[in-house]
């Protein structure tokens, strides 16, 4: 994405899903829900693109983090009653931003120890840290263990789902391309010799994780909020898998590409219906030949990395 | 303290299943340097081929006996070393000198169609599986109980154990896997068939994951498509735990994980037993990252 366009593009969206949002009375509501969740998968896809794609830190554990920012929104949000549009909105947005803070510091907690290790070890780790998560709210009995929690408002709306999609991907796509965000990049490319340059790896890490945890727990609140009923099961390592495959579809590292593998991802079970048991293993085999075929992504005009 | 006991026994017999599948984890680790994700769903579908031979078994050999036992293991752990064998072919091969992150995902990717094609192909319901060997309580002191699956398991564990020794220290190919362990280039400059000894790696691995999975569903005895998630990363947490690489380090972490489990569920909460063995990977990563029996590995640039 052409970083210049950036502030353009920002603003352009935030203005269209308001307006879009103004006339979703005349949208079926079963697509709006879709939408909905588009908007979600595109916040999820490209914050775990940070870490996974551009800082090169293979996480398994994005789900949890969601996990962390839906129950913190919907805790909040279910102490309000009725209210008008400003008064919820003004709510919806602390219960969102409080959820993505908790979320970020999950990150944090999890990041400092674990992002001295490396590659294999870090997927597990972080997995395991996803289902510790799932575990912790399954013997929460405050917000109903392992039977879920219902969120009383439907405050998702396509405004809050297309704005902060568009949020995510300026925050991701400027923090790239600004001087401190080619640290990243350095770090993905060869640790050692991004830290003989002078930058701190397990920094740089830590800080990506930290603001894709942050968006995880956004788009938990969202997810909470259009479902309006969430469990500990809902956000077990299949959900960030799919995730993942989100990512790795669209191209590690290539944010438009990840977009676009977001979007497709969100479909695709829509149009497979009729095939619903198929899904999973066309998802799998789509990951075994992308791996063996193209390891760079689909939408990724790059050639394969050299050897 | 009988309970004690009786916990600790439960604890064995689960910690040697455990280490039966870390073994597979850890040498391929140790030829290949990456994780087979795929290995927990090699312990399911050796369960699942022990389901379908049991009753073909039946025709054949008195059921529920030693031999219908010995006879559905044995078979389901050839099966499933054939299956290890052609996964290794088709995903790993091919990626063998790529990053290792995309050899990774493959790995998942393995994972996940053989946890949802098992699902297509078996249904998703868990499945009773059938007696294959007669179960008898052997002792029944105070409140203490042992049935003759457990000593079973960790009989056939123990002899397992003792086969892979064999194999790895007296054996030419054995001589192989720890020559390519130690060093890939030098070990094919030396006139080794590295693809043979993979290949060699996988089958003896999944066999053992097999072996696992046929005793497993012996003393659980209901089976499903998604049975190997659990268990398979419990397993590759044994394996980091003793340190991975080495085959006596996999089997004690094993054996630690699952008396670990089984104490934590019976004492102080049955429902966190599934983090445990989580928390033991994060502690065991901060405090010792080569694991309790590892070598330290330096990093060269």
């Amino acid at each position: 994405m052409n970083i210049r366009h950036a502030k353009t593009f920002l603003l352009g969206a935030i203005a269209l899903s308001f307006l879009v949002s103004l006339g979703a009375n005349h949208i079926n509501s079963y697509w709006l829900f879709i939408a909905y969740d588009i908007g979600i998968n595109i916040i999820l896809a490209v914050s775990l693109n940070l870490i996974n794609g551009y800082t090169g830190q293979f996480s398994l554990g994005h789900a949890g983090f969601m996990a962390v920012g839906a129950y913190t929104a919907a805790v909040i949000t279910n102490q309000f009653g009725e209210m008008n549009t400003f008064a919820s909105g003004a709510v919806f947005l602390s219960a969102l931003f409080a959820g993505g803070l908790l979320a970020a510091v999950a990150g944090l907690l999890v990041g400092i120890p674990t992002l001295r290790l490396r590659g294999d070890y870090l997927a597990i780790v972080t997995l395991g840290f996803g289902e510790i998560i799932r575990v912790i709210f399954q013997n929460m009995e405050k917000v109903g263990g392992a039977r879920g929690l219902s969120v009383i408002h439907d405050w998702t709306n396509f405004f809050w789902a297309f704005g902060f999609a568009a949020v995510t991907v300026y925050v991701v796509t400027s923090l790239v391309h600004s001087t401190y965000g080619r640290g990243f990049i350095a770090v993905r490319d060869d640790e050692v010799a991004a830290s003989a340059m002078g930058i701190n790896p397990t920094k740089y890490k830590v800080t990506a994780f930290v603001i894709g945890a942050f968006f995880a727990g956004i788009a938990g609140g969202l997810y909470a909020h259009s479902k309006q009923f969430i469990t500990p099961g809902g956000f077990n390592f299949m959900q960030s898998i799919a995730i993942v495959v989100m990512v790795i579809l669209g191209g590690m590292g290539n944010t438009i590409g990840v977009i676009i593998a977001a979007v497709l991802l969100t479909l695709l079970p829509e149009f497979l219906r009729p095939v619903a048991e198929y899904r999973m293993i066309i998802y799998s085999l789509l990951l075994i030949i992308l791996m063996l075929t193209r390891p760079q992504g689909l939408f990724s005009l790059r050639k394969s990395p050299a050897k | 303290m009988s309970e004690f006991i009786q916990q600790l026994i439960n604890g064995l017999a689960l910690g040697s299943i455990l280490a039966l599948i870390a073994l597979g984890y850890t040498m391929v680790y140790g030829i290949l340097r990456f994780i087979n994700f795929a290995h927990g769903d090699i312990f399911m579908l050796g369960a699942f081929a022990g389901f379908y031979l049991a009753p073909k078994v039946a025709t054949v050999l008195p059921t529920p006996s030693i031999g219908s036992g010995l006879a559905v293991m044995g078979i389901s752990m050839a099966i499933c070393a054939g299956l290890g064998i052609v996964i290794e072919r088709l995903a790993y091969r091919p990626l063998r000198s790529r990053p290792k992150l995309t050899v990774l995902i493959t790995a998942i990717g393995v994972s996940l169609f053989l946890e949802y094609t098992g699902q297509f192909v078996f249904g998703a319901a868990p499945k009773k599986f059938p007696e294959i060997i007669p179960v008898y309580p052997i002792m029944k002191l105070g409140g203490l109980s042992v049935t003759s699956n457990q000593i079973i398991v960790l009989a056939v564990t123990l002899i397992l154990l003792l086969a892979l020794r064999f194999i790895v220290l007296k054996t030419k190919i054995g001589m192989a896997m720890r020559a390519l362990a130690f060093n890939p280039e030098a070990a094919a400059l030396m006139g080794i068939n590295t693809d043979v000894v993979i290949s060699f790696t996988f089958g003896l691995g999944s066999a053992l994951a097999a072996a696992a999975g046929i005793l497993f569903a012996v003393n659980y005895p209901a089976i499903d498509p998604l049975m190997g998630i659990l268990p398979g990363l419990k397993a590759f947490v044994a394996a980091v735990l003793g340190g991975i690489g080495n085959l006596p380090g996999a089997a004690l972490g094993g054996v630690i994980i699952g008396v670990t489990e089984t104490l934590v569920a019976g004492y102080i909460s049955s429902t966190y037993r599934d983090a445990i063995a989580f928390g033991i990977l994060i502690l065991i990563l901060l405090i010792k990252p080569s694991g309790l029996l590892g070598k330290k590995e330096i990093e060269k640039v």
